[in-house]
């Protein structure tokens, strides 16, 4: 009865989603762990590992869209977060490596072996343990939105001031991330993870499995999202995207409101990251760059910011996009595809690939019936 | 004349200046509550900014600016705390909710808990319908309760905003400019529906509106270069000698 309530509640696209989620977490173990792999339905553990990170992307899509689209603030560095959420998970992998690394050190990771490291620095403290590494997967990203969006949204810096300081927020982290000394593996990151939970990573059946996770994570996110955007709170949101003075003379602490949704979306990109990382196997500086955040608005964008929906969608379009470039002969000209991808969105498709296919729709049903829309 | 402690706001000797100009210098005003009174005065003499100043906006340089009955410093609050305190503002240029529909701009505006909880899963999700309504109809918008705001004709926007201050159940509205760009016929409506919700709440309106002032009935202050030029009932001030050369003219 409740499904049944609920489904009605959410609007046509949201269903296709939510029903494609279903399909793909059905399809996928099937299409990999149980036609052979001769047959045409067979899906490889290869376009599995790809699929499963598109997914985690779409997670951190619909958590910039909480901040774009509904509350106008345009985060520059939301891939911090994201990264900040798979460090905690790579941490957490090192730990199980135990004395398997290189120098079979039955405590520390091998870099610090390297670096010639005599005890586990306190901020490795408790990583071994599942539980505490998957709170810091929420909680580390979190104190961070927390902390910056406090300072930023009191003192009332919006619009481009506050996106260029989330860049510098983001750069500033690659740089720290960087450094040796910072004890997260200096510009080589964490790799090399054996188990997770007891599983080995580089499985079939792990991979399939964290494959389904990711997918359960991403209907999880977007129920959620949806909830929130669905109540007056989401109301609010807009309002404040809309005339954020209006709001404040109506009795709102603007700021406290950006600070909820900045703290959560914050963390959703946690937890994206942290499903990435075993899945790509490697987590180092590189996700803190810029351009990364970056990215995630052009997903965003490209699918339609403000829908949710959307924002997956372009998160899974445009990497689809990227994996074709990058991996022929069109490799050199990605970025220049990105760019004119993100000009062409912006000036012709505004509402992005969900604006345009639902102003078809719309086209098709007021030609069939003009009397209808009046 | 009111004292300060029956007096519903109470400005005293406020002085503002921006970089070097002085937007107010030296302005004294009291409300009694329950009161409406209509400011006017030329361009620059300070109107906006002394609504800047009563709503948190604008940090007075000097002078105090008090609220119910000499309780309230309103200088040692913000914007959000003095709506929360019972003071509502409707812009000079109509601002609404655009991408919201006419009933969601009132349900944001109804009086109630504020907090970002409270809207996620609290009591603004479990506002009655009527209470809508019942704002809707008092400023004549029920037909139009499901439009998008953005999509109302300028003066269904300033009656909407009107509407908002409304559903705050605010002690004191402050309204700049509600006629500005209306047809004879919507400024009538708007007089009657200013003087309707005067019944039980004060109101401070800024109008240039000569003849919609005149239909209000009420006190009139006008401001000139900051500071109070005359104040008294409409035919006084009207008639007034300074106010004549710096604002009605000749």
């Amino acid at each position: 009865m409740i499904t049944l309530r609920l489904m009605r509640a959410l609007a046509g696209r949201e269903q296709v989603f939510l029903a494609l989620l279903a399909a793909l977490i059905v399809l996928v173990p099937v299409g990999n762990l149980v036609m052979p792999p001769d047959s045409v339905l067979h899906i490889p553990t290869g376009t599995v590992v790809l699929l499963g990170k598109y997914v985690c992307y779409a997670i951190l899509a619909i958590a910039l869209d909480l901040v774009w689209g509904y509350c106008g603030i345009l985060s520059l560095g939301h891939g911090a977060f994201f990264a900040l959420g798979g460090y905690a998970m790579g941490m957490y992998l090192m730990r199980q490596i135990g004395t398997r690394g290189v120098y079979g050190h039955p405590v520390l990771p091998d870099f610090m072996v390297f670096l010639n490291w005599k005890e586990l620095p306190v901020t490795w403290w408790g990583f071994d343990w599942f539980g505490y590494a998957m709170l810091m997967v929420v909680l580390v990203p979190g104190v961070l939105a927390f902390v910056f969006g406090w300072l930023a949204f009191r003192s009332r810096v919006t619009g481009v001031y506050l996106s260029i300081i989330t860049q510098a927020l983001t750069y500033a982290l690659l740089l720290a991330f960087f450094r040796n000394d910072m004890g997260f593996g200096g510009n080589n990151g964490l790799t090399d993870f054996k188990d997770i939970l007891g599983f080995p990573v580089q499985a079939q059946s792990t991979r399939v499995g964290l494959f389904v996770l990711s997918v359960a994570t991403l209907a999880a996110t977007f129920g959620l999202a949806r909830w929130l955007v669905g109540s007056t709170y989401g109301k609010v949101l807009v309002a404040i995207r809309d005339a954020e003075s209006r709001t404040r003379f109506l009795g709102y602490r603007v700021e406290h409101h950006k600070l909820l949704v900045f703290t959560l979306s914050a963390m959703l990109a946690g937890i994206a990251g942290a499903l990435y990382v075993p899945q790509v196997g490697i987590i180092n500086p590189s996700e803190f760059a810029p351009t990364n955040s970056i990215e995630a608005v052009v997903w965003v964008a490209v699918g339609g910011r403000g829908t949710l929906v959307g924002a997956a969608l372009g998160a899974v379009v445009v990497n689809a996009l990227k994996t074709v470039f990058t991996t022929g002969a069109l490799a050199p000209y990605w970025l220049f595809a990105l760019g004119g991808l993100f000009v062409l969105v912006t000036l012709a498709l505004p509402q992005g690939i969900l604006g345009l296919l639902e102003r078809r729709r719309a086209a098709k049903s007021t030609a069939v019936s003009p009397k209808a829309a009046e | 004349m009111a004292s300060l402690t029956s007096a519903l706001l109470y400005l005293d000797d406020v002085q503002v200046a921006f970089d070097g100009f002085k937007a107010l210098r030296g302005l004294s005003l009291m409300l009694e509550p329950g009161e409406m009174r209509a400011i006017i005065g030329p361009n620059g003499a300070g109107k906006t900014t002394m609504m800047d100043v009563i709503t948190g906006k604008t940090r007075p340089d000097t002078g105090s600016v008090l609220f119910d009955g000499g309780r309230v410093d309103l200088t040692r609050h913000d914007e959000a705390a003095i709506a929360g305190m019972g003071i509502g503002r409707k812009f000079q240029k109509p601002t609404v909710f655009d991408s919201h529909s006419v009933a969601d701009n009132i349900l944001l505006a109804l009086k109630g808990p504020r907090g970002p909880l409270s809207a996620w899963f609290g009591a603004r999700n479990r506002i009655e319908p009527a209470r809508i309504d019942r704002v809707l109809e008092v400023v004549r918008l029920s037909a139009l309760r499901d439009r998008l705001a953005g999509s109302l004709s300028h003066g269904q926007k300033q009656w909407l905003e009107i509407g908002m201050l409304l559903a705050q159940d605010p002690k004191l509205l402050l309204v700049d400019e509600p006629v500005a760009g209306m047809t004879d016929a919507e400024t009538e409506t708007t007089a009657t529906l200013l003087k309707d919700i005067n019944r039980d709440h004060s109101v401070i309106v800024v109008e240039h509106d000569m003849s919609f002032v005149r239909a209000l009935e009420c006190r009139v202050t006008c401001l000139h270069e900051g500071a109070v030029l005359a104040e008294g009932r409409i035919d006084t001030v009207a008639s007034n000698e300074r106010v004549i050369e710096v604002y009605l003219g000749r």
